[in-house]
């Protein structure tokens, strides 16, 4: 019975009108305090794909990714207006908490940022804060979780090691298992290579493309090389505003806008 | 603009020579200024300290700090006036630091700092730290004696004499950290401060509530920090006479306090009273040094416990 729902949810969803996008933002707009960062911005994500948000620094791509889970809450003075929906449910309306909407929308920050607790109780974290007390279920969840962050061949023997120990790659990946653990549907990652090495990086981008098979992936890069290697869909952000979208590719080869022509082609930025 | 430009231009060699001649003292006086500071300071601490030393060192002995006062304070030893600054400084602690913690939680973590009431609140702490301890004296008699005190008389035992509502060890200690809480607030709110935003910001992406957050990740990596402010109002609390000579502190008790309406004798106040209120001060004068002493090397020990426990809790922090 339990197997049986999701497929016939999955089998109602695809009768939806827009099956395809895991999470649609309508006419948002974002204030820090009196100053607007975000105007009007519309955009859908798809399901299962890696959405890329690129542009210069200060244009919003950051405090965009961060409304997706609420996560500009913890910051005072902070207004939003519009709507952001996750599967068709209001994030800011149709949650009571900001908790539920963050163990569905997990997140990767740019500065690894593992607890310093052993490398276990890295990736339990997310379980035990959300309740789960068995043990067992909590040994198998985070192995699982390891292995598919591609660090469990580097860890199994010193998952009571401390986590600062790690190296800076092995710690960003590390805190993406810590995210995977909590089985989110939306992983954002907010420049997560920009401090790592070219090896570390692109072990971060492999990793991308495995888990986009199962996770829908929001990734912010000022990296444009990166947006087009890991990326299906573009969002251009300039000035708080979202020039354009559409598929990489699209977006690479035959951007519609002058903005976006001069962002990608390097000419300011 | 032109006259000035000329007249610089003529006086400029002059005003040179007085540079040069100013930099040749800068230097010189300020130090040596700074020098005879320094050793001002060093000379008083080694007088007051030397002499303390020397004469408490002779009096101090097993029958000496076990004993109690014998013949009006002119013999025997301090014992009950030990036991009771260490119960003392317990309660306070135990009193001030759970009342400061919650208190820098509070202004840190559910406040807007830039807030109206947050900013009251700061005003009112640091005032706190700046009133003089006699009126916490005063204080602690008015309102923890008579009101509280003598509230729990008048309603739970009206038939007898007063119970609670008298000098007791518990009102002294109330008042005691009344006068540490600042200090308690401060350091913590300090070490609330040093925690890396990332910290919190990851286990609220992980769908961990506020409340968690604190509970997991702010507290346990600001223990040092409290435990700071917990030596510091050691520091600060051990030692003090005025609050507790209206709150609880006994001139001479034959026996040690077993409860918390008890009063109590207690080091600083033992001082006074041997310095100020014996029949025969000579007589009482080696006892009066070694009591001093004891006192110091109590406030050291007291100090020496808390930086011990913080000192193992950072290694752990680091190592796990």
């Amino acid at each position: 019975m339990q197997l049986m729902i999701p497929e016939r949810e999955r089998m109602a969803r695809s009768r939806m009108e827009q099956p395809q996008y895991k999470m649609t933002v309508n006419g948002l707009d974002f204030f820090y305090g009196d100053a607007q960062a975000l105007f009007g911005i519309n955009l859908n994500i798809p399901v299962n794909r890696v959405s890329a948000l690129i542009g210069p620094s200060g244009c919003g791509k950051s405090t965009f990714l961060r409304a997706l889970n609420r996560m500009n809450e913890t910051i005072p003075a902070t207004r939003i207006t519009g709507k952001i929906l996750l599967d068709g449910r209001d994030i800011y309306r149709e949650f009571d908490d900001p908790s539920q909407v963050r163990t569905r929308v997990g997140m990767v920050f740019q500065k690894s940022n593992p607890f310093p607790k052993s490398i276990f109780d890295n990736v339990a974290y997310g379980l035990r804060v959300n309740g789960i007390k068995d043990k067992n279920l909590i040994v198998e969840v985070v192995e699982e979780s390891l292995v598919r962050a591609a660090l469990w061949e580097e860890v199994k023997d010193k998952l009571d090691h401390s986590a600062l120990t790690l190296s800076g790659g092995q710690q960003q990946r590390l805190c993406i298992a810590r995210a995977l653990a909590i089985r989110p549907e939306v992983v954002l990652m907010d420049e997560p290579a920009s401090a790592l090495d070219p090896i570390s990086t692109s072990k971060i981008e492999d990793l991308i493309g495995v888990l986009r098979q199962d996770y829908t992936i929001v990734i912010v890069t000022h990296n444009m090389q990166q947006a087009a290697r890991v990326s299906d869909r573009t969002a251009f952000f300039y000035e708080g505003r979202l020039i354009e979208d559409g598929p990489t590719k699209e977006i690479f080869t035959r951007p519609q806008k002058k903005k976006t022509e001069d962002y990608i082609t390097g000419r300011f930025g | 603009m032109m006259t000035h430009d000329a007249m610089t231009a003529t006086e400029q060699p002059s005003a040179q020579g007085r540079l040069d001649f100013r930099r040749k003292t800068r230097g010189t006086i300020p130090r040596g200024l700074a020098f005879l500071a320094v050793m001002v300071v060093f000379a008083l601490l080694t007088i007051i300290l030397g002499s303390i030393i020397l004469g408490g060192f002779g009096t101090i002995s097993w029958e000496f700090i076990t004993h109690p006062p014998e013949q009006g304070m002119e013999a025997g030893g301090i014992f009950p006036a030990i036991f009771g600054t260490v119960a003392l400084v317990f309660l306070m602690i135990i009193a001030a630091v759970p009342v400061g913690v919650f208190t820098a939680i509070y202004l840190q973590e559910y406040t807007r700092p830039d807030s109206l009431g947050t900013r009251l609140i700061r005003v009112a702490v640091n005032n706190l730290a700046g009133v003089p301890s006699i009126v916490f004296g005063l204080f602690g008699l008015g309102f923890f004696i008579a009101f509280i005190g003598g509230g729990i008389d008048a309603v739970f035992f009206p038939a007898q004499g007063p119970v609670w509502g008298q000098p007791a060890i518990i009102w002294a200690a109330l008042t005691l950290a009344l006068l540490t809480l600042p200090v308690v607030i401060v350091s913590t709110e300090e070490a609330l401060r040093t925690i890396p935003r990332e910290l919190k910001e990851a286990s609220l992406a992980l769908g961990g509530t506020k409340l968690q957050t604190i509970r997991r990740i702010t507290i346990p990596q600001a223990t040092p920090g409290i435990l700071t402010g917990a030596i510091l109002a050691v520091s600060r609390g051990a030692g003090e006479v005025a609050p507790i000579m209206f709150t609880g502190a006994a001139y001479y008790l034959p026996y040690l306090p077993t409860k918390l309406n008890d009063q109590f004798m207690e080091l600083g106040y033992h001082i006074y009273v041997m310095a100020t209120q014996s029949p025969d001060v000579e007589a009482t004068k080696p006892i009066l040094y070694g009591t001093v002493l004891v006192l110091m090397i109590l406030t050291v020990a007291l100090n020496s416990v808390a930086i011990l426990i913080r000192s193992r809790m950072r290694k752990r922090r680091v190592q796990v």
